[in-house]
């Protein structure tokens, strides 16, 4: 018996040690990251990395020296739109896939299902013109506009709203609701979670948008922030890391929380993404 | 291979599983532990294997000590209760698998496992996966791999319940036969009473984290403990009425007509009385007379399920095995015509036993 | 014993209405009423991806047939050409091969961490959830914020991992100038960035794994290793195959993480496939060739995604 417990206790040691180990691992940019934001950058550049005074001084100075509120309040809106705008018309053409019978519909879906294997990478130069004639370079609308609607999105709400029993659809039908009716009052507070999931899904999406804001903006009124940084860093004297460490913390950290809260809801996107 | 439970407690958190938990098994003996759900019966089947380690008490294997030996060492096999298929093996490797994993010659695993196949069917899908066969036919590729594992102990946790009516009956018949044939000790976890009535040599009844009883099917059906096993043993259900002591005429009295000879001399004044509904009978009263009055009738065909309220107002179920008419509200005079059980009100354990007259 | 199936082929009675020719016009009613709502609910989906996906992606196999001029017209009908020159340029070969060398680095990093932090993970211990939420934390990093973290990290001359070799006398990495070492850093940085991601979806199928299988290898004596490539792996293996699809669409996207940490330097060791055809579009104005590469890229990633699909459709497929 004791040499079980004795055993038993050994291993539970060992894999805390392993998990203690990985964790340090995952958060050791994270840490150093964070350490050195507190840190004057005199110090940062001559590696005196312990021992100085540690202060919110470089937090100050990137909040008030660059414009990253700004390009902050930018990423959110333009995420928000995106989000919002991604949603109404993703569980539009789900629904339409789902309970509206017409034509031809499956060669609509795989239509819409093709273009997941269009990468958007490799269309930014037709896509870079035909925002520039429409005259939305560097704006919240040119931003916008082109991930208004996802197949990934469609797909998901179309799986979603097939959970739907269609005798709820039947019901509705005696009762004479149209299609418009049925679609706000039933399908979308039935397949609430599917559509929090899109949410969190559209709106981190939008927010780690790269290569598309890089190409459409020019000014930091409308700048988001993930472009906003190589701003900082390409302009900023390059050298100032304590103040550079301060931004990248002020954006990790809001986003952090918002993680640690939204998990449930990622998961359950990934089991719908993944298993169904 | 025998194998003894003593004083078994488990806990988990502090709070109790298993509470002194005493039995022993014969050599190629069928035991089913029966009880309600949660009442730990998967748990001392998961001690049994080793797969959870007990918190107090010794079980013992062929008179050894096992606490600490892995669960493969055990010499058991287990069938699961969702049969525990790997889905990406076919149905042979699937059998094969444990005894590859014991690094077994490959002459004896192919005929281990084609004695397997044939003994339960399944010869002409042995290269299909489970994800291709019926509810029924990957049950049995869990029998099969007990059958090839070659161990004389076999724990099988609920292992009917995802099969529909029908298959469960006729898996238990074949079950039952597979354990004379390879004269297995097979310990069987179940909810269900039916199927430890039918399959089991004894029977052990948990609830409440105790051992209510261990006999035999018929020794539990009459001679329940306590109430809680006539409650849970029987269909339809045992009727419980409150009945008064009469000391002075030995007797208990439900109401004025249903009395109940008893032999011992009992201390209290009110007890429970079990009556199985098949334990009465009926006369239709004349003139209105009678003790009670028809509810409710089902014509099942082979018998008939009645119930009728007795003129204090306590209901009970009846069955006779003939088919019968009677309009509702027709008055009958009830009596007992076999056993009535005599439980304790606050300990709920049998006092006595009542023998009714037949009165024909 | 088989589940038998039975279809019941329904006659259907002709109803009164349909008799009188009623029901002919309430049909023909209704398929245009589901048509003009067909219209409304689909339209504006169909038209943005129209706009911004099928447009473009003809626009872009339109101009990566023609040869453009400096200023980004087309001049002359090339067929082939362009993807002749690009297959023959040792710069794209190059820009083709780091690519996969990214990619598979990537996914194979990615695969082992993830397959290592959710088997870890997945042991019932106090404080599990503790550690999870640790493990899925860098899902909430953005591209810049890992590039600025890491590039600290691997600055030559006040990076953390230099101080630390200059502490111990190892000697200094410069990982600005040693192509290799720009290569493994880009690398160390996307799938720290990955992490998170691929833990998530790998730990929730380990959860998802009947006890029972666990339980029945414990019966028949099967050790952790054996147990882990044999049960385990085949087990979640629609999972592997669907993290690892994912990670190679992502990977050979790849695009802000090589434009903030290397610019495709040092000398063109890390110029991956996106930030050679942003190069060559943008700072080149070769327009066409950069179009021919995009579609190579594209026809990359839709391999790739067919397989997803194929994935997708089965369900689970062992």
């Amino acid at each position: 018996m004791e040499n079980l417990t004795q055993w038993t206790a050994n291993r539970k040691f060992w894999h805390y040690a392993l998990l203690i180990i990985l964790s340090f691992l995952i958060l050791a940019p994270f840490a150093i990251g964070l350490w050195t934001s507190l840190l004057p950058t005199a110090d940062i550049s001559s590696g005196h990395l312990f021992g100085g005074s540690i202060s919110l001084d470089n937090y100050w100075a990137a909040l008030t020296q660059t414009p990253i509120i700004r390009y902050l309040v930018n990423s959110v809106l333009i995420s928000l739109y995106t989000m919002l705008l991604q949603l109404f018309f993703c569980s539009m053409a789900a629904y339409a896939f789902v309970f509206i019978n017409f034509k031809h519909r499956d060669f609509y879906f795989y239509l819409v299902l093709s273009t997941m294997m269009l990468p958007f990478e490799a269309e930014v130069i037709p896509n870079f013109q035909t925002i520039k004639a429409f005259g939305l370079l560097n704006s919240y609308t040119g931003m916008v506009l082109p991930f208004m609607t996802s197949a990934f999105g469609i797909f998901m709400l179309r799986q979603a709203f097939k959970q739907i029993p269609f005798e709820l659809k039947e019901a509705c039908d005696i009762e004479g609701l149209s299609h418009w009716q049925f679609y706000m009052k039933c399908v979308l507070p039935y397949s609430r979670l599917s559509l929090y999931t899109l949410a969190a899904y559209s709106f981190l999406s939008a927010w780690n948008q790269y290569l598309w804001p890089m190409l459409t903006t020019f000014s930091d009124n409308i700048r988001p922030v993930q472009v906003g940084l190589r701003e900082l860093q390409s302009q900023e004297t390059f050298n100032n890391w304590g103040m550079i460490q301060a931004s990248a913390a002020i954006i990790v950290i809001p986003t952090l929380i918002v993680l640690y809260f939204g998990q449930h809801y990622f998961k359950s996107g990934l089991n719908e993404g993944a298993v169904k | 291979m025998s194998i003894e439970f003593k004083n078994i407690v488990k806990t988990y958190d502090q709070s109790p599983v298993l509470e002194s938990i005493n039995a022993e098994i014969a050599n190629g003996e069928f035991f089913a532990i029966v009880g309600p759900s949660g009442c730990g019966k998967s748990t001392l089947l998961r001690m049994l294997a080793g797969l959870i380690d007990v918190t107090d008490g010794v079980i013992k294997i062929d008179g050894q000590t096992v606490n600490n030996v892995p669960p493969k060492d055990r010499k058991l096999t287990m069938v699961f209760q969702d049969y525990a298929l790997f889905p990406f093996l076919t149905v042979e490797e699937n059998i094969a698998f444990g005894l590859k994993a014991r690094k077994m010659p490959e002459t004896e695993i192919s005929q281990r496992v084609t004695r397997a196949v044939d003994m339960v069917g399944l010869a002409d899908f042995r290269s299909r996966k489970p994800k291709d066969l019926s509810g029924g036919q990957r049950q049995r590729i869990a029998l099969a791999r007990a059958i090839a594992s070659d161990a004389k102990i076999c724990l099988m946790d609920e292992p009917l319940s995802n099969l529909d009516a029908q298959l469960r009956d006729r898996m238990r018949t074949e079950i039952r036969a597979l354990q004379r044939k390879l004269q297995l000790t097979l310990i069987y976890v179940t909810h269900d009473q039916i199927e430890a009535m039918t399959m089991a040599d004894h029977i052990m009844v948990l609830n409440d984290h105790h051992v209510q009883q261990i006999d035999t099917p018929l020794g539990i059906y009459n001679h329940p403990a306590n109430e809680f096993v006539a409650n849970f043993f029987g269909s339809p259900q045992i009727n419980f009425l409150s009945g008064s002591y009469k000391e002075h005429e030995r007797e208990i009295v439900i109401d004025t007509k249903l009395r109940l000879p008893i032999q011992n001399q009992l201390t209290k004044e009110n007890y429970l009385v079990g009556i199985r509904p098949n334990q009465l009978d009926f006369q239709i009263a004349k003139n209105n007379g009678g003790n009670a009055s028809l509810t409710d009738l089902t014509n099942l065909g082979s018998q008939t399920l009645l119930t009728a309220r007795l003129d204090n107002g306590q209901q009970l179920r009846l069955t006779k095995s003939e088919q019968i008419s009677m309009p509702i509200n027709q008055r009958i005079d009830l009596h007992l015509k076999g056993q009535a059980f005599i439980f304790d009100p606050e300990k709920k354990n049998l006092a006595a036993v009542s023998v009714g007259v037949d009165h024909g | 014993m088989d589940e038998s199936k039975n279809i019941i082929h329904e006659t259907r009675i002709p109803t009164l209405a349909e008799n009188t020719g009623l029901f002919k016009k309430t049909k023909m009613r209704a398929q245009r009423t589901n048509r003009r709502y067909a219209l409304l609910f689909l339209g504006p989906s169909i038209l943005l991806l129209a706009v911004f996906i099928f447009y473009p992606m003809l626009k872009t196999i339109y101009l990566s047939l023609f040869l453009t001029n400096g200023s980004g017209h087309n001049t002359v009908f090339a067929g082939l050409g362009n993807y002749a020159a690009l297959l023959s340029s040792p710069g794209y070969l190059a820009s083709l091969m780091s690519t996969l060398i990214y990619v598979v680095g990537v996914w194979a990093l990615t695969l082992a961490l993830g397959l290592i932090l959710a088997n870890a993970a997945s042991v019932k211990v106090r404080a599990s959830s503790f550690f999870r939420t640790i493990f899925s934390s860098t899902m909430g990093v953005s591209i810049s914020v890992s590039a600025i973290f890491w590039l600290f990290i691997f600055n030559p001359s006040i990076g953390i991992l230099n101080q630390i070799a200059a502490f111990l006398h190892l000697p200094l990495l410069n990982w600005a100038t040693d192509p290799n070492l720009a290569m493994i850093s880009v690398i160390i940085s996307t799938v720290w960035m990955n992490l998170g991601f691929a833990f998530l979806v790998l730990f929730s199928a380990f959860q998802s794994l009947p006890l029972s299988l666990y339980e029945e290898t414990a019966i028949e004596g099967v050790g952790p290793v054996y147990r882990f490539f044999h049960v385990t792996i085949p087990l979640i293996s629609p999972t592997l195959f669907f993290v690892s699809i994912i990670t190679f669409i992502e990977a050979f996207k790849s695009f802000g993480l090589i434009d903030l940490m290397t610019a495709g330097g040092p000398n063109n060791a890390t110029n991956l496939l996106v930030y050679h055809i942003y190069q060559n579009a943008f700072l080149n104005g070769n327009y066409s060739q950069a179009s021919a590469e995009s579609v190579i890229l594209t026809i990359i990633i839709a391999l790739l995604t067919f397989l997803q699909f194929r994935y997708l459709e089965r369900k689970v497929s062992y």
